[in-house]
């Protein structure tokens, strides 16, 4: 295993035991788990050629589902960045009551299960919902059509956006912006030319992320969309509509460009990630 | 807190904060956001799940197939969550303690289930071991039921919890760095006790929050699970494709009833999280407050 030796180097290489059996488990498990089936997905489109791989991927309706995955995923992203910043911003800045329990629900996203908030998001905006019944007069439809997507998306991609923040703003030095008042800063220009810049690295980051996700979230999604071909059909539901068909190879080529896609914002992220860490100067 | 500030420190304090107005609007526009995505959503699930009465209620959560549901759900994070856990605990210990060629490579690799739509994570599963698969042949001529059977779930889930809990603990020991580790060694300790009674301890923290994420995900996963299930009430059904199997059946109060358990798992997931936030940040800060140690002479 030549990848993976041991730096000789290193003087505390010795010292510690379990070097060779925890590396060696870690390699075999994440071989068995995730790089030989993922593997699989690769081999299995070997199968089709070029042309057959091609018409696969760039069919119409396929070609509409990225429009939308990737439409919507950018617009959540982005709603995720302006209100993610502002809720980081006031847990981390102001006072108020019921801060802590406010701080613990910013995670709900990540702790409930991606069916139920789909489902729950589905009868809040549904024509006789809470919010849609209110809605729904005023000729705004937020349910089974493309709005249902992007809300769907803002919900499960805010607590990246505030938790990428929120430790840069903690961490963030007052005494920047004691100097930048006593030179005669407003407020306004103190935040935007001082506290803004120090932590564009890490918004950048959460929303990378909050994208990332967005792109193969399913499960809240597909209850909200109406999944109409053409209109409101997310790619990977795209995937299960071909596996339910049996057509394993078209499945799989889709697949292998969603892979593709998550694999390039899995390394965009590293980048960005390593970007802030010389920007703040602090390992994170 | 005290309410009378000298006015020299509220003049100092001025240039890092803003006029009360917009600090109060601010946190009116953040409430507004979250009242409308994060809390009316939950609040949806138990008034939708009860709106037929307590009664209808628990008849709901009686219904034999609720209960396999919730069975083969527990099953499923009792497989994967330890063996997730033992993972975790080796591939942080390699990455963090240790310095080798490939190591952020690795890393990256450990990640990347992440990343990975969970649509794709059931679909590899289904190309290795479903019946036009790798291994469908011989999986059918053994009559081992993979794909669309239990054993199929049971690693999808793995899957996509795959890095929760290294993820937690690389970070977390790289920090914390070889020292106590090697003192204990060096004093005699064998590489299991020096684990058990120097590893650990400091970071049991982590593990804990990772184990209960871990958990959260393994119990809720939808997407990689209902690609891989075959959807058959009463044996393959999660209690998220149960939910999915009652809403698309139009039984509302039922399918929310499941859903309100799912719920009520993720505000403990996140009570739990809290608690042991606020217990780490409490050490930390009592370690920081201790006095410096000087080396005599």
């Amino acid at each position: 295993m030549a990848l993976f030796s041991l730096a000789r180097s290193h003087k505390a290489a010795h010292v510690l035991p379990g070097f060779n059996i925890t590396l060696g488990f870690t390699l075999t498990y994440l071989s068995l788990i995730v790089l030989i089936p993922l593997s699989a997905l690769v081999f299995k489109t070997f199968t089709l050629t070029w042309d057959q791989f091609w018409a696969a991927v760039t069919g119409p309706r396929v070609m509409a589902s990225y429009r939308l995955t990737f439409g919507a995923s950018l617009i959540a992203a982005l709603v995720n960045v302006v209100f993610g910043l502002l809720v980081a911003w006031v847990l981390v800045r102001y006072n108020f009551f019921g801060k802590k329990v406010v701080d613990a629900l910013v995670d709900l996203p990540f702790a409930l299960p991606t069916a139920v908030a789909g489902i729950s998001l589905t009868a809040l905006l549904a024509g006789n919902g809470w919010v849609g019944q209110y809605l729904e007069p005023m000729g705004i439809q937020l349910a089974f059509n493309p709005n249902g997507v992007v809300i769907a998306l803002i919900f499960i991609g805010l607590p990246f956006v505030v938790r990428t923040v929120q430790p840069v703003l903690e961490d963030a030095e007052k005494e920047l912006e004691e100097a930048a008042t006593c030179l005669g800063a407003t407020r306004w220009q103190t935040f935007s030319r001082v506290i803004f810049p120090s932590i564009a690295p890490a918004l950048l980051t959460g929303f990378a992320m909050a994208f990332a996700r967005a792109i193969g979230e399913y499960g809240s999604v597909i209850f909200i969309a109406g999944n109409m071909p053409m209109v409101s059909e997310i790619t990977p539901l795209i995937i299960i509509g071909k596996l339910e068909q049996y057509d394993y190879a078209g499945a799989t080529a889709v697949a292998v460009v969603m892979l593709v896609i998550s694999f390039i914002l899995l390394l965009v992220i590293n980048a960005l990630q390593a970007w802030q860490r010389r920007h703040t100067g602090n390992p994170a | 807190m005290s309410t009378a500030i000298n006015p020299s420190v509220r003049r100092a304090q001025a240039g890092t904060t803003e006029p009360a107005w917009v600090r109060y609007s601010l946190i009116g526009v953040a409430l507004t956001f979250m009242f409308f995505f994060l809390i009316l959503p939950l609040a949806a699930v138990f008034t939708e799940a009860l709106r037929k009465g307590v009664e209808a209620y628990w008849v709901a959560l009686q219904e034999p197939d609720a209960w396999s549901a919730i069975r083969l759900t527990f099953m499923t994070a009792l497989i994967a969550v330890p063996l997730n856990l033992v993972f975790g605990v080796a591939a942080a210990w390699a990455i963090a303690k240790y310095e080798f060629t490939g190591k952020a490579f690795l890393t990256t690799l450990v990640d990347l289930p992440f990343s990975v739509s969970p649509v794709v994570a059931g679909l590899i599963y289904v190309l290795m071991f479903g019946a036009q698969g790798w291994f469908g042949t011989w999986l059918q001529a053994h009559d081992i039921k993979i794909v669309f059977a239990v054993p199929g779930i049971v690693l999808a889930t793995v899957f996509v919890t795959f890095p929760f809990i290294a993820r937690e603990l690389i970070p977390l020991m790289q920090a914390q760095g070889n020292d106590e580790e090697q003192a204990a060694i060096v004093l005699g300790a064998t590489g299991w006790q020096t684990f058990w009674y120097v590893t650990l301890p400091n970071i049991k923290w982590g593990l804990i929050y990772g184990v209960i994420l871990c958990n959260a995900r393994a119990m809720g996963e939808f997407g990689a699970v209902s690609v891989v299930s075959g959807h058959i009430r009463g044996q393959t059904n999660t209690m998220p494709l149960h939910v999915e199997i009652l809403y698309n059946e139009y039984q509302s109060v039922a399918a929310f009833a499941v859903a309100s358990l799912l719920a009520l798992l993720a505000l403990v997931t996140l009570a739990i999280k809290s608690v042991v936030e606020w217990r780490h940040a409490r050490e930390l800060k009592a370690t920081a407050d201790l006095p410096q140690e000087m080396p005599s002479a």
